[in-house]
């Protein structure tokens, strides 16, 4: 999960990263006792999980509290890059800068170990550092289970040619940094700009945080992190539900088990649905290993209450997950929307292979549902799904 | 022959006696597999009863070890606790820990990475987040159907469990050395090229068949290492070339960040090292039955 820049520096403050104050707001009128707070003047920041905002005028300097009104009034509501601005951070003005660094800690997956980055050049896209100037950006491994001591972070900083003056100020906040990735299960955490100012001081101006969702069991604090406005309301009941599902912008409903057959049957659906009139994959759904009838009714519930969904294609391996399971959920399912006195015109397309599969067949047979239909490739099934999804376009 | 795993491998289940370890347990015996243990400190001195076989538990990986001669452990040990079960196995020195348990944090998962690594790489470590690895006809470690192929001469490696399943469907009649899955998630033990180098040593496997998914590099590592290292055929398939950019599809490593990633760049590596890459899980299976077919 990406966080907020206010949300990051939430966490940074938390485990001592040095960082100006700041707060959150979302409606323009909030701006005014904020920037009071601050002492009359402040920075005004869009708050959307997407770079560039400076440039798209989603930062701005208030010299008064009525200021502040005036340019929260214009950013809240704003598009950046596709994302609609709900929120702005009222931050306290820098002192003068002097100089602006780069530092982060993420993993390194090609390596399978943690990395920290830094540059004395930072401001930048560091995606732009690393490929024009390679050498200004020191890459130094860490050991998961040594961490970064301040040793550890003086030798970063002296790979990264840190000025003298500054050196052991970056250094510690190196290890405080280090501090913040890991008590919070953090994937990536980045300042970016880390300033000098005039003053003196070393101070985290703007960052980036990603949580890892695995780590939640021993994070609780990390759910109210979450952005409930941007989820989508599908994506939303899912996730209520347990089910591991992403929307996505095409109009065949998939339904399988196991994230990489599931991502296959996306791509199977995409290419047969170029000889139908461009048809595209709807979501991804895995309704994981082992599922049973009552998971299965629940994915099926989501996709056909997708408006975008015109026909549905359930593909099951059956490893762990038995497929008369699934062809009893898929039964269920349709019963319990038609006594909920849903109107289910979409089609299936229903491939079962794998453990039980005969069994699960018969079941469908049996079953003898008007909007059923049996296919017994996986090739064979995304093709007539496709088609299907064409006609009722 | 086969790769990691044979009719003489000495298994134990680390977290045996909780519902889906007693399940796969059974399972893993169905197949043939030789289970000489279980571990759990809270049940140690105990035996279990499956299916008429008397399974001991021990109270530590080390034990089970000294008094089986086990070799082999199988981890269905749940996500908070599967760091500390590793860390055990990797202590024990068992040759080799395949780690079923799917959701652990990358933290922990990177620790015991960076902990086997402090030891000297004794414990192999396939996983996390797999569906282990199966030799058909002699063993299985792990959660893979046993049923679904028989033995052959097709080695398989993948990221991914059901499309491991439905590879090994689709060239049922031809059969498997051993298929190897290991795991989706950002830090795995086992990767892609340990398991093709090891397959191109195996004088059981005639064909190499490589299954990838988007996220991170492995596949292009890979790719550059069949060009230096492997002389056998090795067909390929990549799944995700409908992901979008930023969208994790349900394994933790399957995400496509800006250009890094991609299921395109995987395919174009591929070819390039002369792996044939297959556009659907049926299209790489023909792939593979016309290179065997000469």
């Amino acid at each position: 999960m990406d966080l907020f820049e206010y949300q990051a520096r939430d966490l940074f403050a938390k485990h001592g990263v040095p960082v100006l104050a700041g707060e959150v707001i979302d409606t323009p009128e909030a701006a005014r006792a904020a920037t009071d707070r601050l002492g009359g003047k402040s920075v005004v920041k869009a708050q959307v999980k997407v770079g560039g905002r400076g440039k798209a005028g989603g930062v701005k300097l208030a010299a008064t509290p009525d200021e502040a009104v005036a340019r929260a009034t214009d950013i809240l509501g704003m598009d950046i890059k596709g994302h609609t601005v709900h929120k702005v951070m009222i931050a306290e003005l820098s002192p003068e800068i002097e100089a602006e660094y780069y530092v982060s800690y993420l993993l390194d997956r090609t390596n399978r170990t943690f990395l920290a980055m830094a540059s004395v050049q930072g401001g930048m896209d560091i995606e732009e550092v690393a490929e024009k100037t390679p050498e200004a950006l020191a890459k130094v491994p860490v050991d998961s289970n040594e961490g970064v001591t301040i040793e550890k972070a003086r030798e970063i900083v002296a790979q990264a040619k840190f000025p003298a003056e500054v050196a052991e100020k970056v250094a510690e906040v190196m290890v405080t940094l280090w501090d913040t990735f890991v008590a919070e299960d953090a994937l990536l955490v980045e300042v970016n700009p880390l300033v000098k100012t005039k003053d003196g001081k070393i101070l985290a101006l703007d960052g980036k945080v990603s949580l890892d969702a695995n780590a939640d069991f021993r994070q609780p604090e990390h759910e109210a992190l979450e952005d409930k406005d941007a989820a989508n309301p599908l994506e939303a009941a899912a996730k209520a539900k347990n089910l591991n599902y992403v929307k996505l912008d095409g109009e065949v409903g998939i339904i399988g088990n196991g994230a990489g057959l599931v991502m296959s049957t996306l791509d199977v659906v995409a290419y047969a649905g170029e000889a139908h009139g461009s048809v595209k994959p709807a979501n991804f759904l895995d309704i994981g290993g082992g599922a049973s009838a009552e998971v299965m009714a629940n994915g099926l519930e989501i996709i056909l209450g997708d408006p975008d969904v015109k026909s549905v294609f359930v593909n099951v391996f059956g490893g762990i997950t038995a497929c008369d399971e699934v062809a009893n959920g898929i039964v269920q399912a349709l019963e319990l929307l038609k006594t909920k006195g849903e109107d289910v015109t979409k089609p299936l397309v229903v491939r079962l292979d794998g453990n039980n599969a005969e069994l699960g067949r018969k079941i469908l047979s049996d079953a003898n549902h008007p909007l059923v239909q049996r296919v017994d490739t996986m090739d064979g099934a995304a093709d007539k799904a496709a088609e299907l999804a064409a006609a009722a376009k | 022959m086969a790769i990691f795993l044979n009719k003489d491998s000495k298994v134990i289940v680390q977290g045996m006696t909780g519902a889906t370890g007693m399940k796969h347990t059974k399972l893993m015996l169905g197949d043939g597999t030789n289970i000489v243990g279980g571990v759990n400190p809270r049940k140690a001195g105990t035996s279990v009863d499956i299916d008429g076989n008397d399974i001991p538990v021990f109270g530590t990986v080390a034990e089970a070890m000294e008094k089986t001669g086990a070799n082999v452990s199988v981890l269905f040990v749940p996500p908070a606790f599967a760091k500390a079960a590793v860390v055990e196995a990797i202590d024990a020195e068992i040759p080799l820990a395949v780690v079923i348990t799917e959701g652990i944090a990358v933290h922990d998962s990177a620790a015991f990475w960076a902990y086997a690594k402090s030891k000297g790489n004794k414990t192999r470590i396939i996983g996390p987040n797999c569906p282990g690895l199966i030799t058909p006809g002699q063993s299985n470690a792990g959660i893979i159907p046993g049923d679904i192929t028989k033995p052959g001469r097709i080695g398989l490696v993948s990221k991914s469990g059901t499309l491991t399943y439905q590879m090994m469907y689709e060239l049922r009649d031809i059969g498997f050395s051993s298929a190897v899955g290991i795991g989706g998630d950002p830090v795995i033990g086992t990767t892609h090229i340990d398991a093709l180098a090891a397959f191109e040593a195996d004088p059981d496997t005639d064909l190499i068949v490589m299954i990838g998914e988007i996220g991170g590099d492995a596949e292009e590592r890979a790719a550059d290492f069949i060009k230096e290292n492997v002389t056998k055929p090795v067909v390929g398939y990549v799944a995700g070339f409908t992901a979008p950019e930023g969208k994790t599809m349900g394994h933790a490593g399957a995400i496509v960040s800006g250009s890094s990633g991609t299921a395109a760049a995987k395919k174009e590596a591929l070819e390039a090292a002369g792996v044939k890459v297959g556009k659907t899980p049926t299209e790489t299976a023909k792939l593979a039955r016309a290179i065997l077919a000469g």
